[in-house]
Parts: C-alpha cells; structure tokens; sequence
C-alpha cells in the first residue's frame, strides 16, 4: 500500500512535470500553429544552465533562477533568429528545421560541457524525506516539485484567463489575423510566448536535473511524451494539456511500476522481465492512439484547427 | 515525350550513370567502403521514394515511415534466426507484414489531418519500436544478427557484394518507374487532387480516404522492401533501424532532394549520405588553414554545422535539389 502510494504521488509529479513542457508546446502549436521538435531541446538547456549557475554561485535557488532567465533569453533568441520565419509554412517544414535545431542544440551542448553528464546535487533541506501520512515517508523534493508545479500551474491559468496579454494570447490562437489587424504587435507577442514556452520547458528540466542525470538527448525521449500529451489533450488547449499530462504521468509511473508483476501472471517469469519495459513505454503510445481514431481532434480542442 | 537536354535532365542522367558505373570504380580501386556506402545509399533512397509518394504525391505527411523498414527488416530477421533462409518466403513475407502493417495503420491515421497525422503516424512508429524491442526471443534491444543473407536461385548470391549493389540498383529503378505509372494514371491524379484540396475532390464523388489509404499501403510496402534489402545489407537488424530519427532522416531526404518530383528522393539520398559522410573531413580540410589543430577537434562536432544547414534548406532552398534544377533549366530556356 505505501508503495502504491508511493507510486501515485510519482506519477503526479512526472505528469505535472510533463504539463510544464506540454503547456509551452500547445502555446507554441496553438498560437503560432508551429511543430517544434527542439522543445525538448530547451528543457535539456535549462537542466545543464541550472547545473552550471548552482556550481557557480553555491546555491540551488539562486542557480535556478538564473537558469531560468537563461533558457527564456535562449528561447526568444531562437524565435527571432530561426522561428519567426517558420510560420505560415507547411508543418513538414516545421519538422525538419526544428529536427535541424535539435543537431545543433546537441552538439552545441557536447561541445561546451562535453559528452559526460552533469550532477546536480540537491541542498540539504530539500533531501530530507517528508513524512505524509502516519508511516508513510515521501521524498521532499519530489513533494516540492509537485508543490511548485502546481503554483505555476496556477499562475498560467491566471495568465492566459485573467489578463491583458492572456487575452490576447488566446485571440491569436483563434484568429491571428485579426489579432493583428486590431494593432496588437503580433511579432512580439509571438516572441513573448515562444519565450515563456522555452522558459517553461527550461523550468521542467532544471526542477528534473537533481533526479535524473543532466545528459544530452534526455531531452528527446520526453519531449516526445509531451507530444503525446498535446495531442491527447488537444492542441491549443491548456486544459487538456493539465488532463492528458497527469493521465499520462500516472500510466506512465504506474505502468513501469506494476505491469511486469501483472505480464508475470500471463507469461513466464524471463519474458515477462524483458517485455515489461517495452510493453509498458508502449501503453502510452496506446492510449494516444486510441483517442485520436475515437476523437480525431483530441479530448480538448481549442478553436476549428 | 521526348527528353530534352535541361540541366535537370542532364543531372538525373549522371546520377544514374554514376550509380550504374560505381561497381565499376570501386572494382578497379579496390574501394570497398565506396560500395557498401552506396548500396546503403541506394537501399534507403528506396525508402525515401516510398516515402515520396505518400508525402510528396499524396500529401501525407507521415512521421513514423522508419517502421516499415523495420518490419521489413525484422520480417527477414525472424525468419533467417527459425531457419527459413529462402528468400522466395523472407521476401514476399516482409511485403507482406509491412502491407498488412500498413493497411491498419493508415486506416486508422487517415481519419485525422495536419499535425494530429503527423502525431499518429510517430505514435504507432513508437509502438513498433517498443514492440520489438521487447521480444526477447529475437534479440530484444541488442537485435539480431543475420548469419546467412536471403538465399535465391543458383546465379542470384546475395553475399556478392557487387551483385547485391546491382539488385538493389534494379529495384530502387523498379520502384521509380512504379511510382512513375502510378502518379500519372488516374489514380495519381485523383491522390494528388486531394492534395490540393481534398473537400472538393470528395465533393466531385471522389472517396478520397480510399485512395489514400491504397496510397499509404503502396508505400508501406515498398519501404518494407527496402527494410528486407538493410537488413540483407547489414546482417543485422535491431529496433534502432525504426528509431524515430530515422524517420526524420527520410524526410530529410525526401525534402531536400524535392518533395513530389520523381528523381528527388535519389538525389536527396546521395546529397544527405553522401554529405554525412564528408562533412567531418570537409571541416578538417577549410578549418586547418584558418584555425590549426582546433578545426580537427571541431571536426568530431559536424553535426553542429549540419542542423543549421538544415534549416538554411528549409528557409530558402524550398524545392530541393530539384527545384534547384529546374530553375536552372528555366533560366536557359
């Protein structure tokens, strides 16, 4: 029982991590119709800033801060210089120059840091586990992940629903030209949101760095679940993003957690340990599919596209 | 229709030249490398001309084609490891799963449009990866090795280096001219109409989902073709064969040699291979001169100057190589 409980509360906080990076997505996707594979890219960039910034200054806030800052400068450099003429074209050729933006942002990575992964360690009042229930010991740091996703979470919501420039946000993602036609500076709103999608995506990766190692391409495999998520979700909406992201943070967690001990009861018990990690990563894609054959636009969609 | 002497003309005739001649070369200067190079060159241009038809033709912008070749591969893999080497079964068995593969899956994918297409298509690309990564018994993530190539009738020997280029050489001209008849029947015309607007085509009485979905099994299969002839080549397939980089890999090519045009997708394969292959070198040999020992470190990152490149193609050489062409031929006439 602790250990289901145990594996909740994981796969909430993996499927909130997920939402950061799937928000930005659907931002991107939604208000400048823009596939960006290299959203993946930004996460990596903001777990190796905040690796490097903590080592700098000694200290794990000020370290992500800063990291924070950094990806979102990034981000909006990217839109000015590759991004901004990507619009109005076809998704294919989204694809591919984002697929291009990946090479370099890769190598880029391994050029400056170079191929080993990077650590970093968590300050001791956030490694102590928290106690949650009578009996039940949680790690405190992934309780404060779920903690600060949540705040952000909030503040997006708020963002986009309750003022000015969410508004407009939301406008562009209906109808950009006519957004454009009141006189809104579309160009920098564009920007404005690209970065705020990148600093997102930085965010999710500098609060994953102390759990995972900070090693290139660990960007890739998750971005491709915030895909999934977008699509589940809808694309355009943030809703459907928060939905689809638990949904699939709990599968995900649950399904690595519990499937092999339910494949054991069908196969033999060799089988079952090499064909659980697959079949389970599998799921995922699984469920992605069977939405879109039952509801082709996915659960929430925004506006007609 | 006679051909005329367009630069772009001229280009595809080298090409085929230069790809029938290779043999030739790598023969006299004892150039192994070259020949394997090409024959994987020529094995996934096959691909790419698949692709082409579904994507270029159809307008079906499919972001998981690397399964077929994984299919494909696996296909003859599996059967190679239970002791059935005949490529009289391997072969036709690995048309088949992969147009079996494809029939569910464009059934399924073609019901939505845009990015939820593009999203689907990776989706069930993932699912064969993961699927095949998980099975144990045919080597799992490690994959698996071929001991003994596809086995024909007497002449036929996959295992003659030079042979096994020509085949792949004939197949991949077979599945240009395929591709040839088929976008200029009337199938082809109704496919590309509903690239252009498919409301109307389905308004004209055209049930376009039929057509494409025919359009997507043909494709599926012949890229399930070309996965059989990678794994031959290889002696080996494993799931990184359908990675999803892969996929990206043929769209690449694809786009860069130029999207629905019939020698495209061969060009775009050579350029990229090709390029990938030259690239670290090429750094070397312009960077030495100006920055010393440092251009030979660089050299190791070539990457770093491809995904750039990349873009600079998406951004201003919209067309590929031969839309390149044809501007060329444009201008002289």
């Amino acid at each position: 029982m602790t250990l289901f409980i145990e594996q909740c509360l994981n796969g909430l906080q993996f499927g909130l991590l997920l939402f950061l990076l799937a928000a930005g997505l659907t931002l991107v996707f939604g208000i400048m119709d823009l596939v960006n594979l290299a959203h993946g890219s930004l996460y990596m960039i903001g777990a190796y800033f905040a690796a490097t910034f903590a080592a700098w200054t000694g200290s794990f806030v000020l370290g992500a801060v800063l990291a924070l800052v950094a990806t979102l400068l990034v981000g909006m450099v990217v839109e000015v210089v590759a991004m901004r003429r990507l619009y109005g074209r076809d998704h294919i050729d989204h694809v591919l120059a984002t697929f291009g933006l990946i090479l370099f942002f890769d190598e880029s990575v391994r050029l400056i840091w170079g191929p080993a992964g990077l650590s970093l360690p968590l300050p001791p009042w956030l490694s102590q586990p928290v106690q949650i229930l009578p009996g039940v010991f949680y790690s405190g740091y992934r309780l404060a992940i779920i903690v600060v996703t949540l705040l952000v979470a909030g503040f997006l919501y708020v963002l986009v629903m309750r003022t000015r420039i969410g508004m407009l946000i939301r406008a562009g993602a209906s109808n950009r030209e006519m957004v454009g036609a009141l006189g809104v500076n579309i160009k920098l709103l564009y920007t404005l949101v690209f970065g705020l999608g990148a600093a997102l995506a930085g965010f999710a990766g500098l609060m994953q760095a102390p759990i995972l190692t900070v090693q290139i391409g660990m960007g890739e495999n998750i971005v491709i679940l915030a895909f999934v998520i977008t699509v589940i979700g809808g694309v355009g909406s943030i809703r459907g993003a928060l939905v689809a992201a638990i949904f699939v943070g709990f599968i995900d967690t649950l399904g690595r957690a519990f499937f092999p001990d339910l494949l054991r009861m069908i196969l033999s018990k060799e089988a079952a340990a090499t064909a659980a990690p697959a079949l389970s990563s599998m799921l995922i894609y699984l469920l992605m599919a069977i939405v879109l054959v039952v509801k082709p636009e996915g659960l929430f969609s925004a506006g007609q596209k | 229709m006679t051909a005329q002497l367009t630069p772009r003309n001229i280009a595809i005739f080298v090409l085929l030249a230069a790809l029938v001649l290779l043999p030739l070369y790598t023969g006299l200067s004892g150039n192994r490398f070259m020949l394997t190079l090409f024959t994987r060159i020529v094995i996934l241009a096959l691909a790419a001309v698949s692709l082409n038809l579904m994507l270029g033709y159809g307008g079906m912008m499919s972001f998981g084609h690397a399964a077929y070749l994984g299919i494909g591969g696996y296909a003859v893999g599996i059967l190679a490891h239970e002791g059935i080497a005949s490529g009289f079964v391997q072969w036709p068995a690995a048309l088949a799963a992969s147009a079996l593969f494809a029939l569910v899956i464009g059934a399924l994918s073609l019901r939505t449009r845009g990015v939820y297409f593009i999203m689907i298509t990776f989706a069930f690309a993932q699912m064969a990866y993961y699927i095949c990564a998980g099975i144990a018994r045919y080597g799992g993530d490690d994959g698996l090795t071929i001991y003994k190539r596809s086995e024909f009738v007497a002449p036929v020997n996959l295992s003659n280096k030079v042979q096994f280029y020509y085949i792949c050489l004939a197949l991949l001209l077979a599945a240009i001219y395929l591709v040839w008849r088929l976008v200029n029947s009337r199938f082809g015309m109704v496919i590309q109409g509903a690239r252009s607007n498919d409301v109307r085509m389905r308004a004209i009485g055209f049930p376009t989902y039929r057509y494409k979905l025919v359009c997507f099994v043909v494709a599926g299969t012949l890229c399930g073709l070309s996965g059989a002839l990678l794994a031959n080549h290889n002696d080996f397939v494993s799931p990184s064969i359908m990675y999803w980089t892969r996929s990206g890999d043929l769209i690449i090519m694809v786009v860069l040699g130029g999207m629905g045009t019939l020698f495209g997708p061969v060009f775009g394969a050579v350029a990229l291979l090709v390029f990938e292959e030259l690239l670290p070198t090429l750094i070397k040999l312009l960077g030495t001169p100006m920055f010393g020992e440092q251009a030979a470190r660089a050299s190791e990152y070539w990457q770093i100057v491809m995904g750039p490149l990349l873009l600079l193609v998406v951004l201003f050489a919209r067309g590929g190589i031969d839309g390149l062409l044809r501007k060329l031929s444009k201008e002289r006439a």
